[in-house]
Protein backbone atom coordinates (compact mmCIF):
# COMPACT_ATOMS: atom_id res chain seq x y z
CA UNK A 1 0.00 0.00 0.00
CA UNK A 2 1.28 3.38 -0.79
CA UNK A 3 1.97 5.96 1.66
CA UNK A 4 0.30 8.57 -0.44
CA UNK A 5 3.28 8.87 -2.22
CA UNK A 6 1.91 10.09 -5.46
CA UNK A 7 2.41 6.23 -7.91
CA UNK A 8 3.29 6.38 -11.55
CA UNK A 9 0.60 5.28 -13.80
CA UNK A 10 2.47 3.06 -16.29
CA UNK A 11 0.99 3.56 -19.92
CA UNK A 12 2.13 2.48 -23.63
CA UNK A 13 5.35 4.66 -23.25
CA UNK A 14 6.34 4.13 -19.60
CA UNK A 15 5.71 0.33 -18.90
CA UNK A 16 8.96 -1.05 -20.12
CA UNK A 17 10.41 1.50 -18.07
CA UNK A 18 9.15 0.61 -14.83
CA UNK A 19 8.96 -3.41 -15.35
CA UNK A 20 12.78 -2.67 -15.99
CA UNK A 21 12.88 -0.81 -12.31
CA UNK A 22 11.35 -3.54 -10.64
CA UNK A 23 13.53 -6.00 -11.94
CA UNK A 24 16.71 -3.48 -11.22
CA UNK A 25 17.70 -2.52 -14.64
CA UNK A 26 17.67 0.95 -16.00
CA UNK A 27 16.32 0.82 -19.26
CA UNK A 28 16.22 3.56 -21.57
CA UNK A 29 15.67 4.54 -25.23
CA UNK A 30 17.45 4.49 -28.15
CA UNK A 31 17.02 5.92 -31.35
CA UNK A 32 17.35 3.40 -34.54
CA UNK A 33 17.71 6.72 -36.82
CA UNK A 34 20.13 8.73 -35.22
CA UNK A 35 21.19 6.95 -32.54
CA UNK A 36 20.65 9.50 -29.87
CA UNK A 37 19.18 7.86 -26.46
CA UNK A 38 16.03 9.48 -24.98
CA UNK A 39 14.67 9.56 -21.48
CA UNK A 40 11.82 9.65 -20.79
CA UNK A 41 10.64 7.09 -23.02
CA UNK A 42 8.19 7.94 -25.37
CA UNK A 43 7.32 6.85 -29.16
CA UNK A 44 8.79 9.08 -31.44
CA UNK A 45 12.34 10.78 -31.11
CA UNK A 46 12.38 14.46 -29.88
CA UNK A 47 16.00 14.82 -32.11
CA UNK A 48 15.02 13.73 -35.29
CA UNK A 49 11.24 12.29 -35.24
CA UNK A 50 11.79 8.90 -36.28
CA UNK A 51 9.41 6.73 -34.62
CA UNK A 52 12.00 4.01 -34.28
CA UNK A 53 13.03 3.68 -30.88
CA UNK A 54 14.69 0.43 -29.29
CA UNK A 55 14.91 -0.43 -25.53
CA UNK A 56 18.45 -0.75 -23.93
CA UNK A 57 19.79 -1.03 -20.73
CA UNK A 58 22.02 1.66 -19.31
CA UNK A 59 25.30 0.91 -17.78
CA UNK A 60 23.49 3.31 -14.80
CA UNK A 61 26.56 5.51 -14.33
CA UNK A 62 26.57 9.53 -14.32
CA UNK A 63 27.15 12.71 -13.26
CA UNK A 64 25.37 14.81 -11.26
CA UNK A 65 23.73 17.73 -12.96
CA UNK A 66 22.37 19.41 -10.28
CA UNK A 67 21.16 18.91 -7.43
CA UNK A 68 18.71 20.59 -4.24
CA UNK A 69 19.09 19.61 -0.30
CA UNK A 70 14.73 19.96 0.23
CA UNK A 71 14.13 21.32 3.34
CA UNK A 72 10.39 21.63 3.37
CA UNK A 73 8.15 19.45 1.69
CA UNK A 74 4.63 18.42 1.88
CA UNK A 75 2.77 15.34 2.40
CA UNK A 76 4.05 12.51 1.99
CA UNK A 77 7.49 14.22 1.55
CA UNK A 78 7.24 16.43 4.46
CA UNK A 79 8.58 13.85 7.41
CA UNK A 80 11.37 12.45 4.58
CA UNK A 81 13.27 16.34 4.84
CA UNK A 82 16.16 16.67 4.51
CA UNK A 83 16.98 14.70 1.37
CA UNK A 84 18.39 15.47 -1.93
CA UNK A 85 16.73 15.60 -5.17
CA UNK A 86 19.51 15.64 -8.23
CA UNK A 87 18.76 15.42 -11.75
CA UNK A 88 21.73 12.98 -12.96
CA UNK A 89 23.22 13.27 -16.55
CA UNK A 90 23.43 9.34 -17.68
CA UNK A 91 26.57 7.86 -19.50
CA UNK A 92 24.42 7.39 -22.62
CA UNK A 93 23.61 11.51 -22.34
CA UNK A 94 20.24 11.35 -20.90
CA UNK A 95 19.33 13.47 -17.95
CA UNK A 96 16.81 12.06 -15.01
CA UNK A 97 15.43 13.38 -12.58
CA UNK A 98 16.55 10.70 -8.75
CA UNK A 99 17.51 10.88 -5.13
CA UNK A 100 21.15 10.34 -4.04
CA UNK A 101 21.39 8.42 -1.27
CA UNK A 102 24.02 9.25 1.58
CA UNK A 103 25.69 12.11 3.23
CA UNK A 104 23.84 15.44 1.69
CA UNK A 105 27.50 16.83 2.62
CA UNK A 106 29.30 15.00 0.01
CA UNK A 107 27.08 15.59 -2.97
CA UNK A 108 28.41 17.72 -5.62
CA UNK A 109 27.96 18.67 -8.84
CA UNK A 110 29.84 16.88 -11.40
CA UNK A 111 30.11 14.21 -8.63
CA UNK A 112 30.09 10.59 -10.62
CA UNK A 113 26.79 8.36 -8.98
CA UNK A 114 25.62 4.78 -9.52
CA UNK A 115 22.22 4.15 -9.89
CA UNK A 116 20.54 1.72 -6.59
CA UNK A 117 16.96 0.49 -6.63
CA UNK A 118 15.33 1.81 -3.47
CA UNK A 119 11.39 0.08 -2.47
CA UNK A 120 9.50 3.31 -1.36
CA UNK A 121 6.94 1.44 -0.44
CA UNK A 122 5.36 -2.45 -1.20
CA UNK A 123 3.82 -0.72 -4.81
CA UNK A 124 6.76 1.18 -6.06
CA UNK A 125 10.43 0.85 -6.50
CA UNK A 126 12.27 3.48 -7.48
CA UNK A 127 15.93 4.08 -9.32
CA UNK A 128 17.80 6.45 -7.01
CA UNK A 129 21.78 7.08 -6.70
CA UNK A 130 24.48 6.94 -4.63
CA UNK A 131 27.88 9.04 -5.06
CA UNK A 132 30.73 6.30 -6.71
CA UNK A 133 32.95 7.13 -3.42
CA UNK A 134 30.71 6.03 -0.45
CA UNK A 135 30.03 2.58 -2.21
CA UNK B 1 11.80 52.61 -32.27
CA UNK B 2 10.87 51.47 -35.57
CA UNK B 3 7.44 49.65 -34.63
CA UNK B 4 4.06 51.18 -35.80
CA UNK B 5 1.42 51.85 -33.04
CA UNK B 6 -1.30 49.42 -33.42
CA UNK B 7 -2.17 48.55 -29.84
CA UNK B 8 -1.74 50.04 -26.97
CA UNK B 9 -2.59 49.15 -22.92
CA UNK B 10 -5.62 51.71 -21.91
CA UNK B 11 -6.26 50.04 -18.78
CA UNK B 12 -4.97 48.03 -15.62
CA UNK B 13 -5.96 47.49 -11.95
CA UNK B 14 -5.45 45.24 -9.63
CA UNK B 15 -8.19 43.57 -7.51
CA UNK B 16 -8.02 43.28 -3.23
CA UNK B 17 -4.78 41.61 -3.13
CA UNK B 18 -2.98 39.55 -0.11
CA UNK B 19 -5.39 37.52 2.20
CA UNK B 20 -9.16 37.52 0.93
CA UNK B 21 -10.86 35.17 2.38
CA UNK B 22 -14.81 34.52 0.75
CA UNK B 23 -13.65 36.05 -2.34
CA UNK B 24 -13.93 33.89 -5.62
CA UNK B 25 -11.16 34.17 -8.27
CA UNK B 26 -14.43 35.42 -10.20
CA UNK B 27 -14.85 37.86 -7.62
CA UNK B 28 -11.60 38.70 -7.90
CA UNK B 29 -11.31 39.24 -12.20
CA UNK B 30 -14.61 40.81 -11.99
CA UNK B 31 -13.65 43.59 -9.78
CA UNK B 32 -10.17 44.35 -11.41
CA UNK B 33 -12.12 44.01 -15.14
CA UNK B 34 -14.57 46.69 -13.99
CA UNK B 35 -11.46 49.11 -12.53
CA UNK B 36 -9.80 48.76 -15.65
CA UNK B 37 -12.20 49.43 -18.06
CA UNK B 38 -13.57 52.32 -15.39
CA UNK B 39 -10.15 53.16 -16.15
CA UNK B 40 -9.81 53.48 -19.59
CA UNK B 41 -13.44 55.01 -19.83
CA UNK B 42 -14.63 52.24 -21.98
CA UNK B 43 -17.81 50.04 -21.19
CA UNK B 44 -18.25 46.55 -20.66
CA UNK B 45 -20.19 46.57 -24.49
CA UNK B 46 -17.01 47.86 -26.08
CA UNK B 47 -15.07 44.77 -25.06
CA UNK B 48 -14.98 41.83 -28.43
CA UNK B 49 -11.90 39.94 -26.91
CA UNK B 50 -11.99 37.69 -23.26
CA UNK B 51 -8.74 36.16 -22.38
CA UNK B 52 -7.66 34.71 -19.36
CA UNK B 53 -5.58 31.85 -17.59
CA UNK B 54 -6.38 29.75 -14.96
CA UNK B 55 -7.44 25.87 -14.04
CA UNK B 56 -10.29 26.77 -12.05
CA UNK B 57 -12.79 25.14 -14.59
CA UNK B 58 -12.29 23.31 -17.86
CA UNK B 59 -12.78 26.62 -19.86
CA UNK B 60 -10.96 29.30 -17.63
CA UNK B 61 -12.34 32.24 -20.72
CA UNK B 62 -15.80 30.76 -21.30
CA UNK B 63 -16.51 30.50 -17.02
CA UNK B 64 -15.08 34.08 -16.78
CA UNK B 65 -17.22 35.53 -20.11
CA UNK B 66 -20.20 34.41 -18.73
CA UNK B 67 -19.69 35.84 -15.52
CA UNK B 68 -19.08 38.83 -16.83
CA UNK B 69 -21.63 38.97 -19.49
CA UNK B 70 -19.40 38.82 -22.21
CA UNK B 71 -20.25 37.57 -25.51
CA UNK B 72 -16.33 38.09 -27.32
CA UNK B 73 -15.96 37.73 -30.78
CA UNK B 74 -12.06 36.08 -29.90
CA UNK B 75 -11.07 34.42 -27.03
CA UNK B 76 -7.66 33.29 -26.07
CA UNK B 77 -7.15 30.94 -23.07
CA UNK B 78 -3.39 30.37 -23.37
CA UNK B 79 -2.20 29.10 -20.55
CA UNK B 80 1.85 28.79 -20.33
CA UNK B 81 1.88 29.65 -16.26
CA UNK B 82 2.94 33.38 -14.92
CA UNK B 83 4.02 34.24 -18.45
CA UNK B 84 0.92 33.74 -20.15
CA UNK B 85 -0.50 37.19 -19.21
CA UNK B 86 2.45 38.60 -21.41
CA UNK B 87 1.87 36.12 -23.92
CA UNK B 88 -2.29 37.49 -23.98
CA UNK B 89 -0.81 41.01 -24.63
CA UNK B 90 1.57 39.23 -27.90
CA UNK B 91 -1.74 37.82 -29.07
CA UNK B 92 -4.07 40.72 -28.88
CA UNK B 93 -1.71 43.38 -30.31
CA UNK B 94 -1.49 40.62 -33.17
CA UNK B 95 -5.13 40.17 -33.67
CA UNK B 96 -5.80 44.01 -33.49
CA UNK B 97 -3.07 44.08 -36.17
CA UNK B 98 -4.83 41.89 -37.99
CA UNK B 99 -8.27 43.77 -37.68
CA UNK B 100 -10.31 40.48 -35.83
CA UNK B 101 -11.09 42.69 -32.39
CA UNK B 102 -10.71 46.19 -31.40
CA UNK B 103 -10.99 45.98 -27.59
CA UNK B 104 -9.48 42.96 -25.60
CA UNK B 105 -9.76 42.23 -21.84
CA UNK B 106 -7.35 40.45 -19.88
CA UNK B 107 -7.30 39.13 -16.53
CA UNK B 108 -6.29 36.97 -13.64
CA UNK B 109 -7.42 35.95 -10.13
CA UNK B 110 -6.35 33.52 -7.47
CA UNK B 111 -7.53 32.72 -4.51
CA UNK B 112 -4.32 30.30 -3.48
CA UNK B 113 -3.39 31.95 -0.17
CA UNK B 114 -7.04 31.36 1.23
CA UNK B 115 -7.41 28.24 -0.35
CA UNK B 116 -4.36 26.51 0.94
CA UNK B 117 -4.43 25.11 -2.58
CA UNK B 118 -0.51 24.82 -3.21
CA UNK B 119 1.60 22.17 -2.71
CA UNK B 120 -1.36 19.70 -2.66
CA UNK B 121 0.54 15.73 -3.51
CA UNK B 122 -1.44 13.89 -6.36
CA UNK B 123 -1.95 10.35 -5.42
CA UNK B 124 -1.12 9.25 -8.88
CA UNK B 125 1.01 10.65 -11.41
CA UNK B 126 0.05 10.24 -15.28
CA UNK B 127 1.80 11.00 -18.40
CA UNK B 128 5.40 12.80 -18.21
CA UNK B 129 5.05 13.75 -15.08
CA UNK B 130 5.43 10.25 -13.66
CA UNK B 131 9.46 10.65 -13.96
CA UNK B 132 9.53 13.04 -11.82
CA UNK B 133 6.83 13.94 -9.00
CA UNK B 134 7.59 10.67 -7.02
CA UNK B 135 11.41 12.09 -6.37
CA UNK B 136 9.70 14.50 -3.82
CA UNK B 137 10.49 17.86 -5.86
CA UNK B 138 8.59 20.32 -4.34
CA UNK B 139 7.71 22.56 -7.20
CA UNK B 140 8.00 24.84 -8.08
CA UNK B 141 10.82 26.17 -5.64
CA UNK B 142 12.78 22.93 -6.17
CA UNK B 143 13.20 23.59 -9.11
CA UNK B 144 14.24 26.78 -9.41
CA UNK B 145 16.71 25.72 -6.54
CA UNK B 146 18.33 23.07 -9.14
CA UNK B 147 18.39 25.94 -12.02
CA UNK B 148 20.45 27.82 -9.24
CA UNK B 149 22.80 24.94 -7.87
CA UNK B 150 24.07 24.70 -11.01
CA UNK B 151 24.75 28.35 -12.04
CA UNK B 152 26.66 28.66 -8.85
CA UNK B 153 28.74 25.64 -10.00
CA UNK B 154 28.94 27.24 -13.50
CA UNK B 155 30.00 30.78 -12.61
CA UNK B 156 30.40 31.15 -8.63
CA UNK B 157 27.27 32.88 -7.96
CA UNK B 158 27.14 33.18 -4.30
CA UNK B 159 23.62 33.57 -2.23
CA UNK B 160 24.40 36.62 -1.33
CA UNK B 161 24.19 38.05 -4.51
CA UNK B 162 20.79 36.54 -5.26
CA UNK B 163 20.19 38.21 -1.94
CA UNK B 164 20.60 41.79 -3.14
CA UNK B 165 17.86 41.41 -5.41
CA UNK B 166 15.65 40.37 -2.48
CA UNK B 167 16.89 43.28 -0.78
CA UNK B 168 16.58 45.48 -3.62
CA UNK B 169 13.16 44.52 -4.38
CA UNK B 170 11.88 44.84 -0.86
CA UNK B 171 13.07 48.63 -0.94
CA UNK B 172 10.61 49.40 -3.23
CA UNK B 173 7.64 47.74 -2.01
CA UNK B 174 8.71 49.86 1.25
CA UNK B 175 7.56 52.59 -1.44
CA UNK B 176 4.28 50.80 -3.08
CA UNK B 177 1.18 50.74 -0.15
CA UNK B 178 0.16 48.42 -2.03
CA UNK B 179 3.04 45.58 -0.93
CA UNK B 180 2.39 42.97 1.49
CA UNK B 181 5.84 43.02 2.96
CA UNK B 182 7.50 46.68 3.69
CA UNK B 183 9.49 46.35 5.90
CA UNK B 184 13.24 46.54 4.63
CA UNK B 185 15.42 43.82 5.08
CA UNK B 186 19.10 42.64 4.78
CA UNK B 187 21.37 40.65 3.26
CA UNK B 188 22.05 38.91 6.09
CA UNK B 189 18.53 38.30 6.50
CA UNK B 190 18.40 36.62 3.06
CA UNK B 191 21.27 34.65 3.81
CA UNK B 192 20.27 33.40 7.50
CA UNK B 193 16.38 32.34 6.86
CA UNK B 194 15.12 29.01 7.16
CA UNK B 195 15.97 27.06 3.90
CA UNK B 196 13.56 25.49 1.76
CA UNK B 197 15.39 24.07 -1.21
CA UNK B 198 19.16 24.86 -0.81
CA UNK B 199 20.87 26.94 -2.23
CA UNK B 200 17.23 29.03 -2.06
CA UNK B 201 15.97 29.95 1.41
CA UNK B 202 12.65 31.94 2.65
CA UNK B 203 13.33 35.25 1.13
CA UNK B 204 14.70 34.26 -2.26
CA UNK B 205 11.35 33.04 -2.77
CA UNK B 206 8.01 35.00 -3.51
CA UNK B 207 4.91 35.44 -1.24
CA UNK B 208 1.92 33.24 -1.33
CA UNK B 209 -1.27 35.48 -1.74
CA UNK B 210 -4.39 36.18 -3.37
CA UNK B 211 -5.36 38.83 -5.79
CA UNK B 212 -6.62 39.61 -9.22
CA UNK B 213 -5.39 41.77 -11.96
CA UNK B 214 -6.95 42.99 -15.30
CA UNK B 215 -5.07 44.95 -18.50
CA UNK B 216 -7.03 46.59 -21.38
CA UNK B 217 -5.62 46.71 -24.56
CA UNK B 218 -7.22 49.04 -27.75
CA UNK B 219 -6.74 49.39 -31.17
CA UNK B 220 -5.16 52.75 -32.14
CA UNK B 221 -8.39 53.88 -33.19
CA UNK B 222 -10.05 52.78 -29.59
CA UNK B 223 -7.14 53.72 -27.47
CA UNK B 224 -8.00 57.41 -28.96
CA UNK B 225 -11.44 57.44 -27.27
CA UNK B 226 -9.71 56.27 -24.09
CA UNK B 227 -9.43 58.55 -20.76
CA UNK B 228 -5.92 57.41 -20.41
CA UNK B 229 -2.17 58.41 -21.84
CA UNK B 230 -1.55 55.25 -24.34
CA UNK B 231 0.82 52.70 -23.40
CA UNK B 232 1.81 51.51 -26.67
CA UNK B 233 2.77 47.65 -27.28
CA UNK B 234 5.96 47.97 -28.76
CA UNK B 235 7.06 44.24 -29.07
CA UNK B 236 6.22 40.90 -27.82
CA UNK B 237 8.25 37.78 -28.26
CA UNK B 238 7.39 34.10 -26.31
CA UNK B 239 8.54 30.76 -25.87
CA UNK B 240 8.39 27.74 -24.18
CA UNK B 241 11.36 25.81 -24.06
CA UNK B 242 10.60 22.60 -21.68
CA UNK B 243 7.41 21.33 -19.15
CA UNK B 244 9.45 19.29 -16.55
CA UNK B 245 12.55 21.11 -15.09
CA UNK B 246 14.89 17.72 -16.15
CA UNK B 247 14.13 18.61 -19.90
CA UNK B 248 15.20 22.27 -19.73
CA UNK B 249 18.25 22.10 -22.50
CA UNK B 250 20.40 24.47 -20.24
CA UNK B 251 19.73 24.98 -16.00
CA UNK B 252 21.05 28.55 -16.91
CA UNK B 253 19.74 29.93 -19.75
CA UNK B 254 15.97 31.01 -20.08
CA UNK B 255 13.53 31.27 -22.97
CA UNK B 256 13.71 34.95 -23.09
CA UNK B 257 16.72 34.72 -24.92
CA UNK B 258 14.49 34.39 -27.63
CA UNK B 259 11.46 35.98 -26.86
CA UNK B 260 13.37 38.90 -25.70
CA UNK B 261 15.37 39.17 -28.62
CA UNK B 262 11.86 38.49 -30.66
CA UNK B 263 10.38 41.85 -28.37
CA UNK B 264 13.47 43.94 -28.90
CA UNK B 265 13.66 43.29 -32.46
CA UNK B 266 10.35 44.23 -33.19
CA UNK B 267 10.76 47.06 -31.29
CA UNK B 268 13.84 48.15 -32.62
CA UNK B 269 15.04 49.36 -28.81
CA UNK B 270 18.68 48.32 -27.43
CA UNK B 271 18.98 47.66 -24.27
CA UNK B 272 20.68 50.85 -23.01
CA UNK B 273 17.23 53.01 -24.01
CA UNK B 274 14.76 51.22 -21.57
CA UNK B 275 14.20 53.56 -18.32
CA UNK B 276 12.56 50.13 -16.23
CA UNK B 277 12.37 46.53 -16.48
CA UNK B 278 9.97 44.61 -14.64
CA UNK B 279 10.70 41.27 -14.64
CA UNK B 280 8.79 38.08 -13.19
CA UNK B 281 10.46 37.18 -9.65
CA UNK B 282 9.35 33.83 -8.77
CA UNK B 283 12.60 33.23 -7.08
CA UNK B 284 15.53 35.58 -6.95
CA UNK B 285 17.62 32.86 -9.60
CA UNK B 286 14.46 33.84 -11.92
CA UNK B 287 15.24 37.39 -11.74
CA UNK B 288 19.14 36.67 -12.36
CA UNK B 289 19.01 33.84 -15.03
CA UNK B 290 16.50 36.52 -16.43
CA UNK B 291 18.70 39.11 -17.09
CA UNK B 292 21.61 37.28 -18.18
CA UNK B 293 19.04 35.53 -21.00
CA UNK B 294 17.67 38.72 -22.03
CA UNK B 295 21.00 40.05 -22.47
CA UNK B 296 21.67 42.67 -20.41
CA UNK B 297 24.50 41.32 -19.30
CA UNK B 298 27.18 38.22 -20.56
CA UNK B 299 26.05 34.25 -18.90
CA UNK B 300 26.96 34.05 -15.59
CA UNK B 301 26.96 38.23 -15.23
CA UNK B 302 24.26 38.04 -13.54
CA UNK B 303 25.62 37.83 -9.91
CA UNK B 304 27.61 40.73 -10.26
CA UNK B 305 24.94 42.68 -12.34
CA UNK B 306 22.75 42.98 -9.43
CA UNK B 307 25.14 43.63 -7.17
CA UNK B 308 25.72 46.53 -4.85
CA UNK B 309 22.02 47.70 -4.53
CA UNK B 310 22.11 48.18 -8.29
CA UNK B 311 17.81 46.84 -8.81
CA UNK B 312 16.95 49.26 -6.03
CA UNK B 313 15.70 53.03 -5.74
CA UNK B 314 17.89 55.10 -6.76
CA UNK B 315 20.02 52.90 -8.81
CA UNK B 316 20.67 52.99 -12.25
CA UNK B 317 18.76 49.86 -13.00
CA UNK B 318 14.81 50.01 -12.19
CA UNK B 319 13.64 47.03 -11.92
CA UNK B 320 10.45 45.48 -10.10
CA UNK B 321 9.36 48.59 -9.12
CA UNK B 322 6.43 47.62 -7.41
CA UNK B 323 7.73 45.35 -4.76
CA UNK B 324 7.49 42.48 -7.12
CA UNK B 325 6.24 38.55 -7.12
CA UNK B 326 8.94 39.10 -3.57
CA UNK B 327 7.34 41.59 -1.47
CA UNK B 328 4.06 42.88 -3.25
CA UNK B 329 1.81 39.85 -4.14
CA UNK B 330 2.40 36.58 -5.67
CA UNK B 331 -1.35 34.88 -6.34
CA UNK B 332 0.37 32.38 -8.46
CA UNK B 333 0.76 33.58 -11.93
CA UNK B 334 2.36 36.63 -11.18
CA UNK B 335 2.69 38.00 -14.78
CA UNK B 336 -0.61 40.43 -15.52
CA UNK B 337 0.85 42.74 -12.40
CA UNK B 338 4.15 43.27 -14.20
CA UNK B 339 1.92 44.67 -17.26
CA UNK B 340 0.16 46.51 -14.43
CA UNK B 341 2.47 48.06 -13.17
CA UNK B 342 4.96 48.80 -16.51
CA UNK B 343 1.71 51.02 -17.31
CA UNK B 344 1.85 52.45 -14.58
CA UNK B 345 4.77 53.68 -14.68
CA UNK B 346 5.15 54.82 -18.43
CA UNK B 347 2.40 56.75 -17.44
CA UNK B 348 3.99 58.12 -14.17
CA UNK B 349 1.46 57.83 -11.90
CA UNK B 350 3.98 55.91 -9.26
CA UNK B 351 4.43 58.72 -6.85
CA UNK B 352 7.38 57.94 -4.46
CA UNK B 353 8.65 54.85 -6.60
CA UNK B 354 8.13 56.64 -9.62
CA UNK B 355 11.00 55.95 -11.92
CA UNK B 356 11.83 59.33 -13.56
CA UNK B 357 10.97 60.22 -17.03
CA UNK B 358 10.02 56.46 -17.80
CA UNK B 359 9.28 56.15 -21.58
CA UNK B 360 10.23 52.79 -22.24
CA UNK B 361 9.46 49.55 -20.29
CA UNK B 362 10.21 45.68 -20.95
CA UNK B 363 8.16 43.29 -19.10
CA UNK B 364 9.52 40.00 -19.10
CA UNK B 365 7.20 36.91 -17.38
CA UNK B 366 8.74 33.58 -16.49
CA UNK B 367 5.91 30.49 -16.23
CA UNK B 368 6.58 26.77 -15.37
CA UNK B 369 9.47 25.86 -13.93
CA UNK B 370 11.88 28.44 -16.49
CA UNK B 371 9.55 26.81 -18.82
CA UNK B 372 8.10 29.87 -20.78
CA UNK B 373 8.75 33.06 -21.39
CA UNK B 374 7.07 35.91 -22.76
CA UNK B 375 8.50 39.58 -23.41
CA UNK B 376 6.70 42.61 -24.17
CA UNK B 377 7.91 46.34 -24.82
CA UNK B 378 5.68 48.75 -24.13
CA UNK B 379 6.29 52.80 -24.51
CA UNK B 380 4.67 56.33 -24.23
CA UNK B 381 4.33 58.86 -26.71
Amino acid sequence: MSNGRPIPVRDGDSTPFWNGVDQHELRIQQCQACAAYVFYPRSICPHCFSDQLIWNVSSGRGRIYSYTVVHRSFGPFEQEAPFVVAIVELEEGVRMMTRIVGPASQVKVDAPVRVTYERVDDDLTLPYFQLEETR
Amino acid sequence: MKSERIAAIVGVAESDLGSTPGKTVLQLQAQAAKAALEEAGFAREEVDAVFTAGNWGWSPTMMLAEYLGIQPKYTDGTNIGGSSFEAHVGHAAAGIANGLFDVALITYGSTQRSDRSRNRIPPAVTLTEQFERPYGLPTPVGAYALAATRHMHQYGTTREQLAEIAVATRKWAALNEKAMMRDLITIDDVLSARPIAEPLHLLDCCLVTDGGGAVVVASAAAARRARTKPVWILGHGETHTHHSITNMPDLTVTGARESGRQAMEMAGVRHEELDVVEIYDSFTITVLLTLESLGFCGPGEGGAFVSSQRTAPGGDFPMNTNGGGLSYCHPGMYGIFLLIEAARQLRGECGPRQVPEAKLALVNGTGGVLSSTATVVLGRD
